[in-house]
C-alpha cells in the first residue's frame, strides 16, 4: 500500500464515515419521521397525547383514513388545486426564468455576478415580509391595484368596468405570489446548466445555416433540458406542499393541499388524517421522479453501451 | 497542362482587401490583403495571438471587420451573415452537437438545404463513406475516439459542399501518428472535391505538409506568403526565418562586398563569413543565418572550401536517420548541426562524437543575410 493511503483521511475508517454521514442524517431525520408518519395514518384518532391510538385487536391498523382520501371531495380538491397552482407556477417560472437566466449568460462576467446577486437580493430579506409586502400591493385601494384596475378598464368596454380587482384571497394571489416566491428557484439552475453550454456549438450550428432561432431550438434548447428539469423540480415540489402563501393570500375555500394538512393536524386535531395526506402528497412527488429516474438512467445506460 | 488535372490557380476566389479588425484598442488583424485561389489549400501559420485565427473568422462570418473588405466567388460578404455564406468551418474543438447522432450531426446543415430526405440521407451516407465512420452512423459524439470525431466533424463541415472550407487547427487534438494519416487524408478529401480549404495552424509542420500555399502572420500582419519550400528556403526576414525550422543566426558586420558575394565579420563565431547576397554596403549591421542539415560537418580540414570554422563537439543526439550535433567554437558560440547517417556505420566510426575537434563548411549560397528587426 502507497504511503499516501495510509495518511489519516484517505483510510477506510475515515472514508466510510464521510459517506455515511449523509445516510445516517438522512434516515434519523427523514425516514424514521416519515416511517412514523405512515404508521400514523394506519390509526385512529384519539382522546389522549397524542392524538391517535391503533385498534386494540388484530390488525391493529385501519385503512379509513386512505379510503376518506379518495371518497372526500375536500382531499382530491385540493390535491387537484395543488397540482395546478404549483404547475401553472412552474411553467410561469420556466417562461420568465429561462429568458433571465439565457441572459445573464450572455452578459459579461462582472455584470453576470452583479446580477446574480440581484436574484439572490430577496433572500436577504424574510420571506413573510415579503408576502405581506403582496398583501400590501394586492389589497383593493392599494396604488398597485387603482393601477392595474384603471388598465384594466380602459381595455374593456364600460359596462364591464370594476371599481377594483379582486386578487386577495384569490388562486390568482397564491400563483403570482408562488412565482414572485420560487422564481430564483428556476432561475439558478437554469442558469447553472446554460453557463456550461459550448458556445461554440451555436457558432458550428450557425456556420451550418441556421438562424439564432434555429440555433436556440436545435442546440440551446435540448442541452438545457436537464436545467429545466432540475429548476422545474425545485419549484414544483415545494410550490404542491406550499401552506404559508396559500393561508396568507389564498381562498380558504379553495385550499391548497399543504393548508388541508395543516387543518387536519391543528383544528381537527386528527393526526392520522393529517398523516395519509402527507404520504399522499410525498407519493404525487416522489413517484414521478423514481420514474424519470428510471428512464433517464436507462437513456444514460443505453447511449454508452 | 492537362485539363483533367485540378491545379490550384494563384486566381482570387477569395479576396481579403486590407483587412483589419481591432478588439478595443488591440489590432488583432493589421491592413492585410491576400487572394487566395479557387482549389487551393492554404495555409495561415502563426503564433498565438497572431491574428490568424481572427481573419478566418472574419471569413466565417462570426466577427466583422473594422474596415476592409473580402469577397469570395466575386461576392462582397460584408452585411452577410454566416448562416448565409458559401462557406463551412471546421472547429479545432470539432463543436459536434453532444445530443445528436453522428449521422445527425452530419446531416444538420443539409436540413437548410432544398433537399429530398432522401437524397440527404445518401449525401450522409456518402461523407461519412469517405470519412471511413458509415459502421458509426448512430453513435453520439462522446462515444467516439478523438480521431473519429475529426472526421465526423471534417464530414459534418463539408457535407454542404461549401465553396470554402475553414479548418481551424485540424490536427491540434491528435496524437503524432494519427496527425501524419489524417494530415494526408485531408490533401485527398480536398483534391478530390475541389473545394477551397484554409487551414489556420500554429505548427509549421502541419502547414508545409498540408498546404500548397502558407502566409505566415506575426501580430496582426502578413510577413511572407509564398509555397513552402519559399519560404522554407528564402524567408524575407530574420522573422520569418526564425519561425520556420530551426537556424543558427548571429549578429555580424558587413565588411565588403564583391559583386554578389557579401563578407561579413561575425563576432560569435570569430570568423568572416562569405554569403551569396544583394542589396548590402560596407558597415551596415545584419544577422547572419543558416540553417543546420545546410552545415557540412568532418573531421579534416576539407581542401579549397571558404567559410569553415573549427569546433569541439560538444553534444549529439542520434535519431537514427540524422544526428543533431551542437558545435562550440572556440569563441564560446555554440552551433546546431545536422547530419544524415547515410551509411550503415558502427557508432565509434560516426562523423564524429563528443569532444572531437571538426571543421564545419557553410557554402556562400546556403548562408543568409538579413535586416535586423525593430
Amino acid at each position: 500500500m502507497s504511503r499516501a493511503n495510509d495518511s489519516w483521511f484517505n483510510r477506510r475508517g475515515w472514508r466510510d464515515t464521510i459517506i455515511t454521514a449523509p445516510y445516517l442524517w438522512l434516515v434519523l431525520f427523514f425516514l424514521i419521521p416519515f416511517i412514523i408518519v405512515i404508521v400514523m395514518s394506519f390509526a385512529k384518532t384519539a382522546t389522549q397525547s397524542p392524538p391517535f391510538a391503533f385498534l386494540p385487536d388484530w390488525p391493529y391498523v385501519r385503512f379509513e383514513t386512505y379510503e376518506r382520501l379518495f371518497t372526500n371531495s375536500v382531499y382530491i380538491r385540493a390535491g387537484l388545486i395543488s397540482i395546478y397552482n404549483a404547475a401553472i407556477a412552474t411553467v410561469l417560472c420556466l417562461l420568465i426564468g429561462y429568458p433571465m437566466a439565457l441572459s445573464i449568460t450572455r452578459a459579461n462576467k462582472s455584470m453576470q455576478r452583479l446580477l446574480l446577486m440581484l436574484i439572490i437580493l430577496p433572500f436577504w430579506t424574510s420571506f413573510l415580509l415579503r408576502v405581506y409586502a403582496w398583501i400590501g400591493l394586492m389589497g383593493r385601494n392599494s396604488w398597485f391595484n387603482k393601477w392595474l384596475t384603471s388598465a384594466y378598464n380602459v381595455l374593456v368596454p364600460g359596462n364591464w368596468e370594476l371599481p377594483a380587482i379582486q386578487m386577495m384571497n384569490t388562486n390568482f394571489a397564491v400563483v403570482l405570489v408562488m412565482v414572485y416566491s420560487y422564481l430564483p428557484f428556476m432561475v439558478l439552475p437554469l442558469y447553472a446548466n446554460l453557463e456550461k453550454l459550448d458556445t461554440t456549438l451555436n457558432e458550428a450550428a450557425m456556420d451550418l445555416g441556421s438562424r439564432r432561432w434555429q440555433v436556440f431550438r436545435d442546440v440551446t434548447l435540448p442541452l438545457s433540458i436537464p436545467g429545466i428539469i432540475a429548476g422545474g423540480l425545485l419549484v414544483f415540489i415545494p410550490a404542491m406542499g406550499e401552506l404559508i402563501i396559500p393561508s396568507l393570500v389564498g381562498n380558504a375555500s379553495d385550499p391548497m393541499i399543504g393548508r388541508v394538512i395543516q387543518q387536519e393536524f391543528g383544528q381537527n386535531r386528527d393526526w392520522p388524517m393529517a398523516s395519509a395526506v402527507a404520504v399522499a402528497l410525498l407519493l404525487m412527488l416522489v413517484v414521478p421522479l423514481i420514474v424519470y429516474n428510471h428512464f433517464e438512467a436507462k437513456a444514460q445506460a443505453g447511449a454508452k453501451s | 497542362m492537362a485539363e483533367s488535372e485540378p491545379s490550384p490557380s494563384q486566381g482570387d476566389f477569395i479576396r481579403i482587401e486590407g483587412v483589419t479588425k481591432n478588439f478595443g484598442t488591440f489590432k488583432a488583424v493589421d491592413n492585410v490583403s491576400l487572394n487566395i485561389g479557387k482549389g487551393e489549400l492554404f495555409a495561415l501559420l502563426g503564433g498565438s495571438g497572431c491574428g490568424k485565427t481572427t481573419l478566418l473568422r472574419m471569413l466565417a462570418g462570426f466577427e466583422t471587420p473594422t474596415a476592409g473588405r473580402i469577397f469570395i466567388d466575386g461576392q462582397d460578404m460584408e452585411g452577410v451573415p454566416a448562416y448565409d455564406r458559401p462557406v463551412n468551418m471546421m472547429f479545432q474543438s470539432y463543436a459536434l452537437f453532444p445530443h445528436m447522432t453522428v449521422a445527425a450531426n452530419v446531416g444538420y446543415g443539409l436540413k437548410h438545404e432544398d433537399m429530398s430526405p432522401a437524397r440527404r440521407q445518401d449525401r450522409v451516407k456518402e461523407m461519412l463513406a469517405m470519412v471511413q465512420l458509415s459502421h458509426l452512423a448512430d453513435r453520439k459524439p462522446h462515444q467516439l475516439s478523438g480521431g473519429q470525431r475529426q472526421r465526423v466533424a471534417l464530414a459534418r463541415s463539408l457535407a454542404k459542399l461549401p465553396k470554402l472550407l475553414l479548418l481551424d487547427e485540424p490536427l491540434g487534438a491528435l496524437d503524432k501518428k494519427l496527425r501524419e494519416h489524417t494530415q494526408f487524408e485531408i490533401a485527398n478529401i480536398q483534391y478530390k472535391l475541389g473545394i477551397t480549404f484554409v487551414v489556420v495552424t500554429h505548427d509549421q509542420e502541419e502547414a508545409m505538409t498540408l498546404a500548397s500555399r502558407i502566409a505566415v502572420m506575426d501580430r496582426g500582419i502578413i510577413r511572407q506568403i509564398g509555397a513552402p519550400s519559399d519560404i522554407y528556403e528564402n524567408p524575407n526576414s530574420r522573422f520569418v526565418a526564425d519561425f520556420i525550422g530551426s537556424i543558427n543566426m548571429v549578429e555580424a558586420d558587413v565588411v565588403r562586398v564583391d559583386g554578389e558575394t557579401v563578407e561579413v565579420s561575425a563576432g560569435q563565431l570569430g570568423a568572416h563569413v562569405k554569403v551569396l547576397a544583394h542589396g548590402w554596403s560596407p558597415g551596415e549591421r545584419a544577422s547572419l543565418a543558416f540553417r543546420p542539415e545546410k552545415v557540412t560537418i568532418s573531421r579534416k580540414k576539407p581542401a579549397g572550401a571558404v567559410n569553415v570554422l573549427k569546433g569541439k563537439v560538444q553534444d549529439f543526439g542520434y535519431f537514427g536517420k540524422d544526428s543533431l550535433y551542437r558545435i562550440k567554437l572556440p569563441t564560446g558560440h555554440v552551433l546546431s548541426v545536422n547530419a544524415v547517417n547515410a551509411e550503415r556505420v558502427a557508432a565509434e566510426k560516426a562523423v564524429a562524437t563528443w569532444e572531437d575537434e571538426v571543421y564545419l563548411t557553410v557554402s556562400p549560397a546556403s548562408a543568409m543575410l538579413f535586416r535586423s528587426e525593430a
